[in-house]
């Protein structure tokens, strides 16, 4: 009943480029593909302009004027902290086109600041009114958006090119078909339901259905990206807790604690609560920082807290691959995957090219979305025209299952809310995922295994329940393949913490590449350029 | 979480249900919109600051359900302070210009 291709489609329409997210990444695409002459449909779960981590938050963009001593500055920064594994040429690729791309908001409008010497400030972005200009940008460009429509399968041709996807409108129940020559998944990553700033609606669709019609991820092993915030709230941003002060409840600060060492934090944590108080920043500084981050200060306001001067519990949200760095893998400059007619943007892609195996929030990941986006939607354009007459005569057919299919076969009804509290319980834990162990590492793969199977044997009775199904799908897929790469990389390099094996090891400098359903892999690829050998004991 | 609608601001213009990233309100014939799925609200606020007459209360507890009496939050002056932080609405001007992001990273070591 839910499978069936030729009938039952409400909305049957037909695009050289589909997009399938509308945050930062999937705007930018929609954009450059169609000033490339192409005709758009951009497809989101949610509202294209507040859907997303970035559009709830502020954001720092990775924008370096093209200044040769800033430019290294701004590539050597990050090298080290990402275990050597990210690419130079990417690195310039990405800061130049994100110099253009962030320019270009400049064009359109976007109200930058000016500094203290009267110069353009454009290294923050303001979320809302970011993604409100970007919604805005692509519907004058001409692309058709579709909200609350949630892709829920690809489609492949006969030779396996990706060809279009399906999805139902989630107010209406009205089932959706894109026909389209290329498709680009900009879903962004996976923060498991955690809450994390605008991060719910982050499951990891794309990862699923691109693993679906056979690519490869990488880098899913750097996926343990935890923010803090105030423990009752949702406000997962970072910046100020650089002037911050952690304490244990009887007020005693904590040895070590502070944003940069959260791993203190966390280790606290695991055994009783932490306080902060914001009273490292100067009385002077205290207003600029609430014309910076509004949105920091909305649950203290509301809570009737002073952040400056009382301390408040604090706890760590799992922002999974949306602060990580792992995502689906990028196989050249034009953001292809390893699938033809799919390309990967955003946080959906992997973000080692420019970050190796550290990202954290803010400005990487703002400049990698513009840049990829960018890329992704110009390529893609060019593949759909080099298809030329074939593209409209091809036949094509759906190819997920799992969260998806009904049958006779099918003994169980799933029981999707269970699923995702399992799933939870395997990745959020600090002691499994921000601290992970070879012994914890086998035992949360049995337990997603496991939970694999249940979802594969299981049966979806109602359309209703369709989109969190192949949202807990996607959980439990990225999990797996997070903690098989974690369990191969048998090292501490970036974000990856390995109690068993806590030295960063010169021999495993290569990417780990990840993908599987049923049965998931995991191998090695060296990296692409010659590099520098790693500095052992260099990596913090 | 979501905790109000405030039957006497809504216009029932329905831009809420629209824009909700993570679909908590239903629409309702001649009504202002439901709370229908209050356990899916993420606490972003988004919704607030779309709502053109601050008829929207997100409290900022984000697992927990929180109790909220409107008259309260209007005379403090919560109905629709985010929206009004950030320089959203009629005659006001976007706070993006007045971004002091770069006074900050001046302080950072």
């Amino acid at each position: 009943m839910l499978k069936t291709l030729t009938t039952d489609f409400e909305l049957d329409l037909e695009a050289d480029v589909l997009v399938i997210g509308g945050g930062p990444a999937g705007t930018w695409a929609a954009w450059s593909a169609a000033s490339s002459g192409a005709r758009v449909i951009l497809v989101d779960k949610g509202y294209c302009g507040t859907t997303g981590c970035a559009a709830a938050s502020g954001n720092g963009v990775w924008y370096v004027p093209p200044d040769p001593e800033a430019r290294e500055t701004a590539k050597a920064s990050r090298e080290s902290l990402g275990g050597f594994l990210s690419d130079r040429n990417w690195m310039d690729r990405v800061l130049d086109r994100t110099y253009a791309n962030v320019n270009q908001l400049a064009e359109w409008g976007y109200p930058f600041p000016t500094d203290d010497e009267g110069k353009p400030y454009r290294r923050s972005l303001q979320g809302p009114e970011y993604m409100r200009l970007m919604r805005r940008q692509i519907q004058r460009a001409g692309v058709k958006i579709l909200d609350n429509s949630p892709a829920l399968e690809l489609l492949v041709d006969d030779d396996d090119a990706v060809a279009g996807a399906t999805g139902v409108n989630r107010q209406t129940g009205s089932k959706w078909i894109v026909r389209s020559q290329s498709t680009i998944i900009a879903t962004g990553g996976c923060a498991f339901l955690s809450k994390a700033l605008g991060c719910n609606v982050l499951t990891g669709d794309g990862y699923l259905m691109a693993a679906e019609a056979g690519a490869e991820m990488s880098g899913m092993e750097f996926s343990n990206a935890y923010g803090i915030s105030p423990a009752f709230s949702s406000v997962t941003k970072t910046l100020f807790y650089n002037w911050a002060t952690f304490t244990y409840e009887d007020g005693t600060v904590i040895p070590g604690a502070s944003s940069h060492r959260r791993s203190v934090i966390a280790q606290t944590l695991l055994q009783q609560p932490v306080y902060a108080i914001i009273d490292k920043a100067a009385e002077s500084m205290r207003p600029s920082m609430r014309l910076a981050q509004p949105n920091f200060f909305l649950p203290f306001d509301r809570a009737g807290i002073d952040p400056f001067t009382q301390r408040f519990p604090v706890t760590l949200r799992l922002e999974g691959t949306v602060h990580g760095t792992g995502g689906i893998r990028i196989v050249d400059e034009s953001c292809a995957s390893s699938v033809r007619g799919l390309y990967a943007a955003g946080d959906a892609a992997t973000r080692e090219l420019i970050c190796g195996g550290f990202t954290g929030g803010g400005s990487h990941n703002a400049a990698w979305a513009i840049s990829s986006g960018y890329w992704s939607g110009k390529s893609a354009a060019e593949y759909s025209r080099s298809l030329g007459e074939y593209k409209t005569k091809r036949h094509v057919k759906g190819v997920g299952e799992v969260g998806l299919q009904s049958g006779s076969d099918r003994s169980q009804t799933l029981a999707t809310d269970e699923i995702i509290q399992a799933v939870q319980a395997e990745v959020f834990p600090y002691e499994k995922n921000y601290f992970r162990t070879e012994q914890g590492l086998t035992e949360s793969l049995g337990k997603l295994n496991y939970l694999w199977q249940e979802l594969r044997s299981s049966q979806v009775t109602s359309d209703k329940e369709l989109i969190r199904a192949r949202e807990a799908t996607a959980m439990v897929a990225t999990a797996r393949w997070m903690y098989s790469s974690a369990i191969e990389r048998k090292e501490t390099r970036g974000m990856h913490k390995h109690q068993d094996y806590p030295e960063l090891d010169a021999n495993l400098q290569h990417h780990l590449i990840s993908g599987g359903l049923d049965r998931v892999w995991v191998k090695n690829q060296p990296l692409s350029t010659e590099k520098p050998l790693s500095k052992i004991g260099a990596a913090v | 979480m979501i905790e109000l609608v405030s039957e006497s601001r809504c216009i029932k213009c329905n831009i809420c249900v629209n824009i909700c990233p993570t679909n908590v309100f239903d629409r309702i014939a001649d009504a202002p919109p439901t709370i229908a799925r209050q356990s899916d609200c993420q606490t972003c606020y988004m919704c607030e600051l779309y709502c053109p007459v601050d008829a929207l209360y997100v409290a900022p507890e984000s697992d927990v359900t929180a109790s909220v009496n409107e008259a309260e939050l209007a005379q403090v002056g919560l109905l629709g302070s985010y929206r009004e932080k950030i320089g959203w609405g009629h005659k006001r001007t976007s706070t993006a210009k007045a971004d002091q992001t770069f006074q900050i990273l001046k302080q950072m070591k």
